[in-house]
């Protein structure tokens, strides 16, 4: 009987106090903002997508390695000697032409271990989280400064530099092959008596 | 009275009842209906630290007519395995169940929708009519689920009205009347007349009648709460139970008819609740219009204190929404017929004892 | 229209009942992810629950062993989505402990700190959508108000708020932010009387303690036969906490008190048990942290990552106290730059299996109640 009257009273009064919490909780300002008229202020560490500064990128491949989901792919092409590409912010001199750095944001997991590899700091984490698309493809970034046609250019370039070398080693093996074979016709004849006469003697 | 003013001005009968009962319909109660929906999400918001709708109009004001628009452009998809009559004809019924009780509520001492003597009696029994609308809109769902929750919120309705009826019959016996103008009529002259502070009686039955008075009122509102399907007893309309609820397969106005009834109703309730116990249209401390002598005023006083303590009765309502849990369907029973009914039985008792004193 | 009529006069007429099976989809409020239960019930009662997982598999094991160690730990981030610090820090301590580094002590307090904080913002997630299952929606909100404190004392941290990448093996990535501290002081100061608050509204509530008491009672035995780790089992009585019977990191340091459940509204491990103690829980992290930040040391907290993580051939299991139970590693390593096997043994599966268990003789709306107070994190069941 005692614990009827008793659960009756306890069940009103905690119904009471929990009334006084939400009552208390009317006049207290509101903790949220009002997201597209206010935006909230973004701590200095963010990481939210990310920028790469082609200025200062010397094409090591070392983000691209880096990174867990394989978003990032860069391709790079060697630069004639004569070609000045410049050096980086901190000093190093860029040898490479960088055809292609394609980030996929539709992959990226905003992890930031590609942040960290990065010689020149060149790659880094901003703090643009606005930036939806309507279509996927639109969510490959391409970062890569070269005009299309420089590209090529350049790929050919390196080609045909490529080529060059190697018409000239062949050349230049040939010219060393010939004059071995030159310097080693008076001396085979030498060996050659012997051997035939050892051979002789042998038999 | 506002039927004899209409009929005085044109002479027709017909033409007077047919303003005085639409009055309360166009005029308060889907107004009402409207911005108690902005209401409860606005109260809600701010208990829980937040701002609500806050983009239509000003602070979110028209965003219930935003919702309405909405509702009503929505297509109206009727599942074909369905019981098409019975499919249609639900929500009216339901919609006219809560409608139709504000004919019998006094809105001030100038105007009720009908003087008719048998006032609560009437009022609780149109309200039944919406149990048989929520069973025929589960039965016509077709589905499993709509039907288990149609017949939990059919079982909980009847059941909680039990208390409901012994607490008005504790009022109707010391009062002597039914009709709900006359009750308010009683309670007049300040609020140490209302009936939960032992209303017209005097002396030490006044004394003896306050803290039975002060239960009565903790239990018919309770029990009414749960006629209208609010928390803690929404298991019908619960979302993350099992039963999605009986009104799951309607879409468009038949579903914003089934919502703006669940808000009329109450409003239905808070009135009662506010005529039975707390002096109906009467005014605490007397009125301007006595005091200014202008007694065009009075009835429109009325109205705003009739209206004040509804107002707050709802206000209430949602705050108790946002604050507790929810009971499950066994102990929900368990708490009608186990607690309420033998106090609501004891007071009963109490009350008629003390009245022969 | 006449077939369920049909139907139900024919059952009444000839007195057979069937069981009727329940599908509670993988696309349901209440089911915390994606998982599908499927309901045997006899009326209203439930004979048997078959769960089906699996939805959320992602492969995190076989895709382990094509990544390097460093990069596997955004991949630990994501299997306990709501606990990220602490999969990393598992991981991170079994494969110091492979390699034997030592790490500087800064790292294990700042390592503390963050898991402690992670702790009580996995256990806000648990119980305010706990409350809102039962049908209290405001305790939910204050809750969420709560954890975002804590969530921008990460960001402010590593950058992100919810996936961290952030303790590394040997070390962490990067040093406390100047304001921390002090924000984290103010932060607790803030969440004392928050949690009063809560308590007022929820824990003590009449008519959630009707809903929650006496059901889903988990017995001692069966808790420890299952395997079931955390605050689970210590609802059910037994006084077992990783952090102080299997040490790891500093936390021998610290003075805190394990919770165990009594049976205070009800049975010894019923739903109400396993709901408080995750709340006295919070209040103890608050004590950890509190500790840590006085006594913190300074330090590098960078100068023991290794330049290229290549650990000797061998294997090794580590388990930490995952806020959800026992989280075990087990790395076999074959001397290369990736792992040859990394096998995780989550809190969670293991409780998953006792849930039939413990729904059996109580009624559907029970289940909700019983699947909210084990809380369970799809992400980690399916990895």
């Amino acid at each position: 009987m005692k614990t009827y009257f008793l659960n009756f009273w306890q069940g009103l009064f905690t119904i009471l106090i929990g009334m006084k919490v939400t009552f208390k909780h009317l006049f207290v300002p509101a903790v949220t903002i009002q997201y597209p008229t206010v935006k909230p202020q973004m701590p200095e560490r963010e990481r939210n997508r990310l920028y790469v500064n082609m200025d200062d990128c010397i094409g090591c491949d070392q983000c691209a390695r880096a990174c867990p989901v394989n978003c990032i792919e860069i391709e790079t092409v060697k630069s004639l000697p004569e070609e000045d590409l410049g050096k980086t912010s901190n000093g190093k001199k860029k040898v490479l032409w960088v055809t292609k750095f394609d980030i996929d944001f539709a992959k990226c997991c905003y992890c930031q271990l590609c942040v960290f590899p990065c010689p020149t700091d060149c790659i880094y984490m901003t703090d643009v989280y606005e930036f939806s698309e309507f279509s996927r493809d639109n969510l490959l970034y391409d970062f890569a400064t070269l005009l299309p046609e420089e590209r090529i250019q350049k790929k050919k370039n390196f080609e045909e530099m490529q080529a060059k070398k190697e018409a000239e080693k062949a050349e230049a093996a040939k010219k060393t092959a010939e004059a071995k074979a030159a310097a080693q016709k008076p001396q085979e004849e030498k060996p050659k008596d012997n051997s035939k006469e050892n051979k002789e003697e042998n038999k | 009275m506002m039927y004899d003013w209409l009929y005085n001005l044109t002479g027709s009968d017909i033409l007077s009842m047919f303003v005085v009962s639409l009055l309360p319909l166009f005029l308060f109660i889907l107004p009402f209906a409207l911005l108690a929906v902005l209401a409860e999400r606005k109260v809600s918001a701010h208990m829980q630290d937040r701002l609500g709708p806050m983009r239509v109009g000003y602070h979110g004001i028209l965003q219930t007519v935003a919702d309405i628009i909405k509702l009503l452009q929505k297509e109206d998809v009727v599942p074909s395995a369905t019981d098409k009559t019975l499919f249609n004809f639900a929500p009216l019924l339901v919609f006219m169940g809560s409608y139709a009780a504000f004919a019998a509520i006094p809105f001030s001492g100038f105007f009720i929708g009908s003087k008719i003597d048998l006032g609560i009696i009437f009022i609780v029994g149109v309200t039944g009519l919406v149990v048989a609308g929520i069973l025929m809109a589960g039965w016509a769902s077709n589905n499993k689920y709509s039907l288990l929750g149609a017949m939990r919120s059919a079982a909980q309705i009847i059941s909680y009205e039990i208390p409901t009826l012994l607490i008005i019959l504790t009022v109707i016996m010391l009062t002597g009347t039914l009709s709900l103008y006359d009750l308010s009529e009683m309670q007049t002259q300040y609020f140490w007349n209302w009936m939960i502070l032992g209303g017209p009686a005097v002396g030490l039955q006044k004394i003896l009648l306050i803290p039975l008075m002060i239960l009565g009122c903790l239990i018919i509102y309770t029990s009414t709460l749960a006629e209208v399907n609010r928390t803690p007893f929404d298991i019908p309309e619960a979302e993350s139970e099992l039963v999605s609820g009986y009104h799951t397969e309607y879409s468009g106005m038949k579903f914003a008819m089934f919502f703006l009834a669940e808000y009329a109703n109450m409003f239905a309730v808070s009135a009662i609740v506010a005529v039975l116990f707390f002096g109906g249209y009467q005014s605490p401390f007397g009125y301007l219009g006595n005091t200014l002598n202008l007694p065009w005023l009075i009835p429109i006083e009325q109205f705003f204190w009739f209206t004040a303590k509804g107002l707050f009765f709802v206000f209430v309502q949602m705050w108790l929404r946002w604050t507790l849990p929810r009971f499950r369907v066994d102990q929900l029973m368990a708490f009608c017929w186990k607690y309420l009914i033998p106090f609501s039985f004891v007071i009963l008792l109490l009350v008629g004892l003390i009245s022969l004193m | 229209m006449s077939s369920i009529l049909e139907r139900n006069i024919e059952s009444k007429s000839s007195l057979k009942t069937e069981e009727m099976v329940l599908n509670m989809g993988p696309q349901h409020p209440s089911t915390h992810g994606v998982l599908r239960l499927e309901l045997q019930l006899d009326g209203e009662i439930i004979t048997n629950v078959t769960p089906h997982i699996g939805y959320l598999h992602r492969c995190f094991e076989k895709h382990s062993e094509a990544m390097t160690y460093p990069q596997v730990i955004p991949y630990t981030d994501r299997m306990d989505y709501l606990a990220s610090m602490y999969n990393e820090f598992g991981y991170a301590l079994a494969m110091e402990r492979l390699m034997n580094i030592e790490v500087p002590e800064r790292v294990e307090y700042i390592r503390v700190i963050m898991g402690e904080l992670q702790r009580i913002a996995s256990h806000l997630v648990a119980l305010g959508t706990y409350g809102a299952d039962i049908g209290a929606f405001t305790p939910f909100l204050f809750c969420f108000r709560d954890r975002e404190r804590i969530l921008s004392l990460f960001e402010m941290t590593c950058g992100a708020r919810l996936l961290y990448n952030y303790i590394w093996i040997g070390g962490v990535s990067h040093d406390l932010h100047p304001d921390f501290i002090r924000l984290t002081k103010e932060f607790i100061k803030d969440f004392r009387p928050n949690l009063k608050e809560l308590n007022d509204l929820l824990s003590f509530n009449r008519i959630f303690i009707e809903r929650t008491a006496n059901v889903g009672v988990l017995p001692l035995d069966t808790a420890i036969n299952y395997g079931v780790s955390g605050p689970n089992l210590r609802a059910s009585g037994m006084k077992w906490d990783l952090r102080r019977d299997d040490p790891y990191s500093v936390y021998h340091k610290f003075d805190y008190e394990i919770p165990v459940g009594s049976g205070e509204k009800g049975k010894t491990g019923d739903c109400w048990d396993r709901y408080f103690i995750r709340v006295r829980e919070m209040e103890e992290s608050l004590k950890i942290i509190e500790q840590a930040i006085e006594t913190i040391p300074d330090g590098d907290v960078t100068s023991a990552i290794p330049k290229r993580v290549k650990p000797p051939v061998g294997q090794i299991y580590t388990r930490v106290e995952n806020p959800r139970g026992e989280l075990g590693y087990f790395i076999i390593s074959d001397g290369s730059l990736n792992p040859a096997r990394i096998k995780v043994r989550a809190p969670s599966f293991v409780t998953m299996q006792v849930f039939p268990e413990l729904c059996k003789g109580f009624m559907v709306a029970d289940v909700v109640a019983i699947l909210g107070s084990i809380d369970i994190v799809l992400g980690e069941i399916d990895r």
